[in-house]
């Protein structure tokens, strides 16, 4: 397993936002998050990175482990556990800078300056988010000009340029039209084989097309998970039924 | 009344307003340049002064009034940015910090002649400075800083929070991200606080005669800062409170065309590489 969750709890202040969560996320696939909005699941993915730790009050207990270090120890280097757990946001948000900049950024602030290794970096990233062709001869523009398609994606290459093993997705077309929905979709099949990936989303169908396993969250639980294909075709609870089915949510 | 007719009357109304305030600019404005545009020349703005004579130059008045901003820049923008990105980025809202930003807007509602008596007590007399261009850039500082850093915090403020996520989610620390992602983005309006600061503090006389004094120094374009800092605004003020020079009505108008001028030009060069600034690294969208 490339991560484990056991007994995760969480707490904003005096709320409890997770209750007892146990999750597995095996290597090289797909885990995506479902459930209806407030229920969870972008908290639970949050806690993967410690991105929840810039917020005020919030309380987290149990055990998160990476390739079976615990990431909450005291001894864990942020720095390095967010170099090894990317994460892509459910907004686009390229920073006011040139798309090469933009790319580039994570592996300047780790410290590498070499002009040459940063171009090749660069461009494999780009291809690597299938967004080379498209910006190749613009590469010193402002990625503000993209369209969102093209900056989600530009995100992506963001992200696969520190070479991290986790992904970790936000609703990441929730801002998108379908094409470039259907553009995300093929690229997160694509890199799988490069990375692991766990992705929040509230369209039943991406879960179905580009996730191997998941995971149904209500009001802070985990309800079940399972392989894709047994969570959409025969469930094990019926509140996952009736929510895949459109019956709530 | 139908709604059609009462928004016609609004928009008058409001053009009206508009145009009047306008007009009074522009009439302003017109006369000063009027009765100053004829007496500037090159002898007039480079030139020494002369405190009995006819025919005096502000050259050094002009000099020191740019020195003791740059002075005054010098020490307060590094303190300003310090301090609004503590207040931004790092602070807690608890009362400690409620405590700073209420003595940080007290601060700038201070008159300026309390600013200008507190630094004559403090850095004229305590400190033994004297009248001196050192003295009245200490006390601008007392002036810039509350407008300074308010307009960095605000600045920073402004910065869309998702920058910063993104930055520390690819593994960046706080302090890159603030360095490389935030302040950047926030330059803009950090550019036009100093800006506006500096042109309140090129025109500022009440600070200044107490504490820079209404000499200038004997040598022209003097970098002593502990020589005398009479500057332009100073200098218009006590030629027609207490001038003696025979033509000191024609320098009084001579100084006021010369004010607003530098003020714009001032602006336009601070300004130009601001707009290339946003065009090269926000670029259009």
């Amino acid at each position: 397993m490339k991560m484990n969750v056991e007994n995760l709890n969480l707490f904003y202040g005096e709320h409890q936002a997770l209750f007892d969560v146990g999750l597995e996320v095996p290597e090289h696939k797909v885990v995506a998050l479902i459930g209806p909005s407030g229920c969870g699941k972008s908290t639970f993915l949050r806690t993967l990175n410690r991105m929840n730790d810039l917020i005020d009050g919030v309380r987290v207990e149990g055990d998160i482990k990476l390739d079976g270090e615990d990431i909450y120890a005291p001894e864990t280097d942020l720095v390095q556990l967010r170099k090894r757990v990317g994460m892509v946001f459910q907004r686009p948000n390229p920073f006011p800078m040139s798309i090469y900049d933009n790319v580039a950024y994570g592996c300047r602030v780790h410290g590498l300056k070499d002009k040459k290794k940063l171009d090749e970096i660069v461009e494999k990233s780009l291809r690597g988010a299938a967004l080379w062709d498209e910006v190749k001869d613009r590469l010193n523009a402002s990625a503000m000009g993209m369209s969102g398609g093209q900056q989600q994606r530009l995100c992506i290459a963001r992200v696969m340029a520190v070479e991290p093993e986790v992904v970790l997705m936000d609703e990441p077309c929730s801002a998108l039209d379908p094409i470039s929905t259907m553009k995300i979709e093929e690229l997160v099949t694509e890199i799988k084989k490069d990375f692991t990936i766990v992705m929040v989303t509230h369209n039943m169908q991406q879960a179905a097309r580009v996730s191997d396993f998941t995971a149904f969250f209500l009001n802070g639980k985990l309800i079940e998970h399972d392989k894709t294909d047994v969570i959409f075709t025969k469930p094990h609870d019926k509140k996952t039924e009736d929510y895949i089915t459109g019956r709530f949510g | 009344m139908n709604a059609k007719l009462e928004n016609k009357i609004a928009k008058a109304g409001l053009w009206l307003i508009g145009f009047f305030i306008l007009a009074l600019l522009a009439a302003f404005l017109g006369y000063i340049l009027y009765q100053g545009l004829p007496v500037l020349s090159f002898h007039f703005i480079f030139g020494k002064s002369s405190d009995i004579m006819a025919g005096g130059g502000v050259g050094g008045q002009l000099f020191n009034s740019f020195y003791m901003l740059f002075l005054s820049m010098a020490v307060s923008i590094p303190v300003a940015i310090g301090a609004g990105i503590y207040l931004a980025e790092y602070a807690r809202e608890n009362k400690m910090t409620k405590a700073i930003r209420l003595s940080v807007e007290s601060l700038a509602t201070v008159p300026s002649i309390v600013l200008g008596l507190f630094g004559m007590i403090i850095f004229v007399n305590k400190m033994h400075l004297g009248f001196s261009i050192l003295g009245g850039a200490l006390t601008l500082v007392l002036l810039n800083l509350p407008m300074l850093v308010r307009v960095t915090e605000e600045s920073i403020r402004t910065v869309p929070r998702s920058y910063e996520e993104a930055s520390l989610a690819l593994g960046a620390t706080k302090l890159q991200t603030i360095f490389k992602v935030v302040l950047p983005s926030a330059m803009p309006g950090i550019i036009t606080g100093i800006t506006l600061t500096a042109g309140r503090a090129l025109g500022e006389t009440a600070i200044l005669i107490f504490t820079a004094g209404t000499t200038v120094s004997r040598f022209l374009y003097d970098t002593d800062v502990m020589a005398g800092g009479e500057t332009l605004a100073v200098h218009l003020w006590y030629l027609l409170s207490a001038g003696l020079v025979p033509d000191r009505d024609q320098i009084a108008n001579g100084i006021g065309a010369l004010l607003i001028l530098t003020i714009l030009v001032f602006n336009f060069l601070l300004v130009l590489p601001l707009k290339y600034f946003q065009r090269h690294s926000v670029g259009s969208r």
